[in-house]
């Protein structure tokens, strides 16, 4: 068995027993992405010195035996590059943070180093996490390992494809409107988004402050809920963070789904999703039901106003994050800049990307006066139509099943050039973000043309033990999460 | 009518201090366009007695005692300005 195809807890005992050290785990890491990552350009920044010396730290203290061992012990962890770590290179994939050496660490990125972590590798994404396809990087696109035609889906399309291609143990990703789960889906792996306010956010780079979350991407259920455990919990860094109990996740993996109750949305399963991925995810759930579950067609009626909604409140939180980038106090100065106005105008307008600006523009707009009620108030009041339709549905169920993406993933190029076009590929995803769930992406299928299926759970906020439970068992019963990409079946 | 005017881009634009080309004023302007016609599907729905959601979770004022605490040294906090002198951020003047 490949050094990567082992469970996170496996790899653990391996090193407790000294059959492994972390430099073996280092160098597999380092000469896997010299091997593919010229092609699948995952990366956007990886350390190789930062990497050995903390690997040899780490084996240090293992051939000591004394002390704790952290959760994540010597495990190297491919980091979403809109989240900040010290002394590493942080860009959100834009130009202007193309300079910007953190001079702090996130929450998430502090968590994993006090867990024996090693973070030496910062991975592409679209610009400011905008974006469904890695298309929108600033210094170059990221392709699906399965095929390189395809896109690896976005935007944490480097965190998917490092994960998929084996470039690391686990990384992390952050999603908005969908950024972990739909990326994982296009790639084969697991991609959980924790309940919105779980995972402190101090550090992540805002997008849209009322829906970003962290998350782990990994190659099954059991390391996810290793992952989830090492970074969740209160910050009081961060505003948001819920004071809420971190439950064992582990111990939430008993394999035992019997009674568990699986609500199915109609309008998520029918028209609009690819056949090809609807048989995929009826065949999951009757695997789940042959496992105990019992499951009932839902319905989340308001289901087609979340992408409008989700475009309009995401955009408008954009438009008021990104002002703080003007070129005075971090990122990249335009040197052409004769007064203070113009370092402002040409430091943004050089320094963003096209899409970027195209949803600050939509965000400012929304929030200009005359405009406000007509948009920006108009979709939280519509958030707040989609939150009751899930309470609900959460009366009767314990989860909520459907697909992650409507289709496998596309053609890189395929959907640039119309927005609106690539924007309702978001709509198995966004539902989620608005109403601040956990939610869970993982394998259920290959398509015929070999590209991966995902499907999703939802669960009740706070409640990603039983997401976890559910997708750990369907895993145990039917094994997709073994299948990967040619490239790294070897 | 269109939803979006390319003189209302283009003060939008200004409002988020960016500057476009002709070719971007037309095409943000088509692009917006675009995009407001499809959020003006929301109209469809009578709101009138929702109350607005700006968080999901219930998240209230978070109040912390008003302690010192060590904060960022001032050269840190520098590193990455474009620009500085003396412990302070350099800008270019305001008026020419």
């Amino acid at each position: 068995m490949s050094l990567f195809d082992k469970r996170l807890s496996e790899i653990h005992s391996d090193l407790r027993k000294k059959e492994l050290s972390v430099t073996d785990l280092v160098e597999a890491s380092l000469s896997r992405i010299s091997e593919v990552d010229g092609e699948i350009k995952a990366t956007l920044t990886v350390d190789e010195e930062v990497a050995r010396k903390q690997a040899k730290a780490l084996d240090e203290r293992l051939a000591k035996g004394d002390g704790e061992f952290g959760l994540l012990f010597g495990l190297p962890a491919g980091i979403k590059d809109n989240i900040v770590t010290q002394g590493i290179r942080t860009t959100c994939a834009s130009q202007i943070l193309s300079n910007y050496d953190p001079i702090y660490d996130a929450t998430v990125s502090k968590r994993l180093k006090a867990q024996d972590a090693l973070i030496y590798s910062k991975l592409n994404m679209d610009e400011f996490a905008m974006g469904g396809s890695n298309e929108n990087s600033s210094f170059y696109p990221t392709r699906n390992p399965w095929n390189y035609d395809y896109v690896p889906g976005g935007s944490s399309g480097g965190s998917a494809a490092a994960m998929a291609a084996r470039e690391f143990f686990f990384t992390l990703g952050s999603d908005t409107g969908g950024s972990i789960r739909q990326p994982a889906a296009f790639c084969g792996v697991v991609g959980l988004k924790p309940t919105y306010g779980r995972v402190s956010r101090y550090g992540l780079v805002a997008y849209a402050s009322s829906l970003d979350q962290i998350g782990p991407i990994t190659k099954n259920v059991e390391d996810a809920a290793y992952v989830l455990q090492a970074i969740a919990g209160f910050d009081e860094f961060d505003s948001t963070s819920a004071d809420v109990e971190v439950p064992d996740y582990l111990s939430a993996l008993t394999g035992d789904i019997s009674g568990l109750r699986i609500g199915v949305p109609k309008e998520l399963i029918g028209e609009g999703i690819d056949p090809e991925v609807r048989e995929a995810v009826m065949t999951a759930l009757k695997q789940l039901e042959s496992l105990g579950a019992t499951w009932g067609e839902v319905s989340l009626p308001h289901t087609e106003y979340a992408v409008p909604a989700y475009y309009l409140l995401a955009s408008s939180e954009a438009s008021s994050n990104l002002a703080r980038f003007d070129g005075v106090r971090y990122g990249v100065r335009a040197e052409n800049a004769q007064n203070l106005l113009d370092v402002y105008m040409e430091s943004r307008t050089q320094g963003f990307g096209d899409e970027v600006k195209r949803r600050i523009m939509l965000g400012t707009y929304a929030l200009s006066s005359g405009y406000y009620d007509a948009f920006y108030k108009k979709a939280l009041q519509v958030r707040t139509l989609i939150i009751q339709d899930y309470q609900a549905i959460f009366a009767d169920y314990d989860v909520i099943l459907h697909p992650t993406t409507p289709t496998t993933a596309f053609k890189i190029g395929e959907n640039v050039d119309d927005p609106v076009k690539m924007y309702l590929e978001d709509i198995c995803t966004v539902p989620a973000n608005l109403a601040g769930l956990p939610a869970i992406s993982i394998p259920c299928g290959v398509s015929n043309k070999g590209l991966p299926i995902g499907m999703q759970l939802i669960g009740k906020a706070f409640d990603e033990a039983t997401i976890l439970r559910a997708a750990h068992a369907y895993e145990q019963a039917t094994q997709h999460h073994l299948r990967k990409p040619e490239l790294v079946r070897g | 009518m269109s939803a979006i005017t390319r003189t209302e881009v283009e003060h939008v634009a200004k409002l988020a201090r960016l500057k476009l080309t002709e070719e971007e004023a037309e095409r943000y302007t088509k692009d917006l366009n675009a995009i407001l016609e499809f959020a003006k599907k929301l109209d469809e729905l009578d709101t009138s007695n929702v109350e607005p959601t700006s968080h999901a979770t219930d998240v209230k004022n978070v109040m912390r005692e008003d302690v010192n605490r060590a904060s960022l040294p001032r050269e840190e906090a520098l590193r990455n300005s474009p620009e500085h002198e003396e412990g302070q951020l350099k800008v270019p003047a305001v008026f020419e």
